[in-house]
């Protein structure tokens, strides 16, 4: 340990706890400014998160969301790259699965349809971030101002289309319509003998997403692609004199980046809403950047963090329901607040840690 | 069809006051090297604190000071967390963002529990239009009376506030010595540091800049244009005020043009809303909604001229030590 450094468990486990609890501090100081008692709002929001199955069931899937978006966002990471697209992302994606399920729904069981929803979804968000890659790549614009702008395209793109095109026939709403059992994923209860969810829908996505962390740790630390995703990440430069060409690893990591972005409508489409309908991303394509600066890019991380934001989404509807003045919206500032201290201001704390473990370590290496 | 452009040019003129104001805003902190996608959450925080405080004093001019006042408390936590801690730009902005949204609905609430709405504001709490001398009496004039007494005249104070600091942003930015400063700081901090002028000082007065008039861009939201504030009223604005500078190549005379173009864009998919362009057919409004978006995507891709950012932006500046 070099002086003006810290020991990597206090970097990696210390540093981003601490940066939480600030967040979470900040967030009660919320609560009290809206009268409420913070303690008594904690209790209610884990009880009604952890405290009963359907609980539970609702937090894992929730979880199974931000697992995918967070995933999407910490492989762009990797390669220096800010993937804030990841709503259009999964946007798209919910297209995809939905040209799927409704192809095949009809002839075939759901594990038929399955790889092919999963496919679609992964094209669709894949293409949604091929074009602000390529220009990233080739041209120089910048990933985080043309992945706005495709949120944005991909919002109107989708309204025309569930209007416009998709909508069923004879109806106003702007959604398709209801996928057969051939297009329905089965509900993680039905597969696991002797769990009770109750109504919630948590589905095999969720497998899915454990299963996408582990792949996407492989991808990253143990294959000669993730190396030099991470090279490119950490210098540019050294990776075009290392051979490795800025333009490749720049359109296949977003492209991976949006593939898994768009898995996400998987879990939303195919797991719970068996249609597509518009706006179901609702944010959680942007959670994703909180789970990925929490779970600092690594899917272990990025499981708890997104266990802990589906906490807080299944625990802040409760939370609303038992004390009515903390409206759902708190979940959207505690995202605020957690975004701001885990990411833009995660270094804020070092001098204060770098001076204390001076002060610790300053006895045990004097000299004799 | 004189009379329909001059109703399609009017509320042009009304949608893109939100969006000059806010690109104006971006300006002074992108030029200084302080990228901000945070304008939106700016806007919507200045929106409810004006639309809240007019209501709770009856006066537009207390809802104008509060607005202000929030969105500069904003963009300085903007500054605190990308200047002094050097923090990651986007980021930041992102966490302004969600801010703003989560308390403003959740603030509104709770204190006027009307869904997130404040009150609705009537008479001294509104900026009113404003009637230029002789409107009335040009009326009648053909072409120039209806541009002058419909175009120019009638629109509140804000409008013309909006219109006025196009000139302005110009003479500070190009004209005068904080002007230079800024821009010098946006292309080579280094430089400016050796001259011996505080980065950290100069940043952190633009963002200052762009809390004022994102204060004034979410005034008008809910004090001007409409009679209060509603839950995310913004919707995307500062986005696209976002996407009218990049498109105006961060220049304050460009960036009007770019914010009518988008105004007028906006106000046009409103009037074809449902209706058959002859030759063409019904035009889907999401076609010309997302049209700014795309245009300001062709542009970074560099078909159509090139849009270069300012050097320094999005990078921390770190003074050297020995």
């Amino acid at each position: 340990m070099r002086a003006g450094q810290l020991p990597r468990w206090a970097d990696y486990g210390l540093m981003p706890a601490i940066n939480v609890v600030a967040a979470f501090l900040v967030s009660g100081l919320v609560v009290l400014l809206i009268g409420e008692n913070p303690v008594e709002a904690v209790r209610i929001l884990v009880w009604g998160a952890l405290g009963w199955n359907e609980g539970i069931g609702f937090t894992l899937f929730y979880a199974t969301n931000f697992i995918f978006t967070g995933l999407a966002v910490a492989v762009a990471f990797h390669a220096g790259l800010f993937n804030i697209g990841g709503e259009g992302q999964a946007y798209l994606g919910g297209l995809g699965v939905a040209l799927a399920c409704l192809a095949l729904d009809r002839f075939v069981p759901w594990w038929v349809t399955l790889p092919v929803a999963v496919a679609g979804a992964a094209a669709a968000g894949a293409l949604w971030a091929l074009v602000p890659a390529y220009l990233q790549a080739k041209r120089g614009s910048h990933v985080v101002i043309t992945t706005i702008m495709f949120n944005f395209i991909a919002a109107s793109l989708m309204v025309y289309l569930l209007v416009n095109v998709m909508a069923k026939t004879g109806s106003m709403q702007p959604e398709t319509r209801t996928f057969e059992a051939g297009g329905r994923l089965p509900l993680l209860q039905t597969i696991l003998p002797g769990v009770d969810f109750g109504s919630a829908p948590v589905n095999l996505s969720f497998v899915l997403a454990l299963l996408s962390c582990l792949l996407v740790w492989v991808l990253i630390w143990r294959t000669r692609l993730g190396y030099e995703i991470r090279t490119f990440g950490a210098s540019p430069g050294a990776a075009v004199y290392a051979g490795i060409s800025p333009v490749r690893i720049t359109i296949v990591t977003m492209l991976i980046s949006g593939g898994l972005a768009g898995m996400m409508a998987i879990n939303e489409i195919m797991g719970s809403q068996h249609r597509l309908l518009i706006e179901f991303v609702s944010g959680y394509g942007f959670v994703g950047i909180a789970v990925a600066l929490m779970g600092r890019a690594h899917p272990v991380g990025i499981i708890l963090a997104a266990i802990l934001f589906g906490i807080l989404y299944q625990g802040g509807a409760e939370l609303a329901f038992e004390m009515p003045a903390i409206t759902r919206d708190m979940i959207v500032v505690i995202q605020g607040l957690v975004i701001l201290f885990a990411g833009a201001l995660e270094h804020m704390f070092r001098p204060l840690l770098l001076r204390l473990f001076g002060i610790l370590a300053a006895p045990a290496s004097k000299p004799a | 069809m004189f009379e329909t452009l001059i109703l399609i040019l009017d509320s042009t003129v009304r949608l893109a006051t939100p969006l000059l104001l806010a690109a104006l805003a971006g300006l002074y902190s992108e030029r200084s090297g302080v990228f901000d996608i945070g304008l939106e959450g700016k806007m919507l925080g200045a929106a409810f604190a004006a639309g809240a405080a007019a209501a709770v004093t009856g006066s537009a001019w207390a809802g104008l000071a509060a607005g202000i006042l929030v969105a500069i408390a904003l963009a300085l936590v903007h500054g605190f967390a990308c200047i002094t801690h050097r923090g990651n730009q986007i980021v930041s902005g992102v966490a302004i963002n969600f801010l703003a949204i989560g308390l403003t609905a959740l603030l509104g609430q709770d204190w006027f529990r009307q869904g997130g709405r404040t009150p609705p504001l009537s008479g001294d709490g509104r900026f009113t239009n404003i009637q230029l001398p002789f409107a009335e009496a040009l009326r009648d004039v053909p072409v120039i009376g209806g541009l002058y007494s419909e175009l120019l005249s009638g629109h509140n104070l804000l409008v013309y506030v909006a219109f006025l600091a196009v000139p302005v942003t110009w003479w500070v930015l190009f004209r005068t010595r904080f002007g230079l400063r800024l821009r010098a700081v946006g292309e080579n901090p280094a430089a400016v540091d050796t001259a011996g002028i505080s980065v950290t000082w100069l940043r952190y007065r633009a963002v200052i800049c762009t809390g004022i008039l994102c204060g004034i861009a979410g005034t008008y939201l809910s004090v001007a244009q409409s009679a209060g504030f509603i839950k995310d009223m913004t919707a995307g604005k500062g986005f696209i005020a976002l996407a009218a500078l990049i498109f105006a190549k961060w220049k304050p005379v460009p960036v009007m043009f770019a914010c009518l173009l988008f105004g007028f864009l906006d106000a046009a998919a409103i009037r074809l809303q449902g209706q058959e362009i002859p030759g063409i057919g019904e035009v889907p409004v999401q076609a010309i909604q997302a049209l700014p978006y795309i245009l300001t995507v062709v542009l970074l891709a560099g078909f159509i001229g090139r849009a270069v950012p300012p050097k320094a932006g999005g990078v921390a500046y770190v003074k050297e030590r020995t």
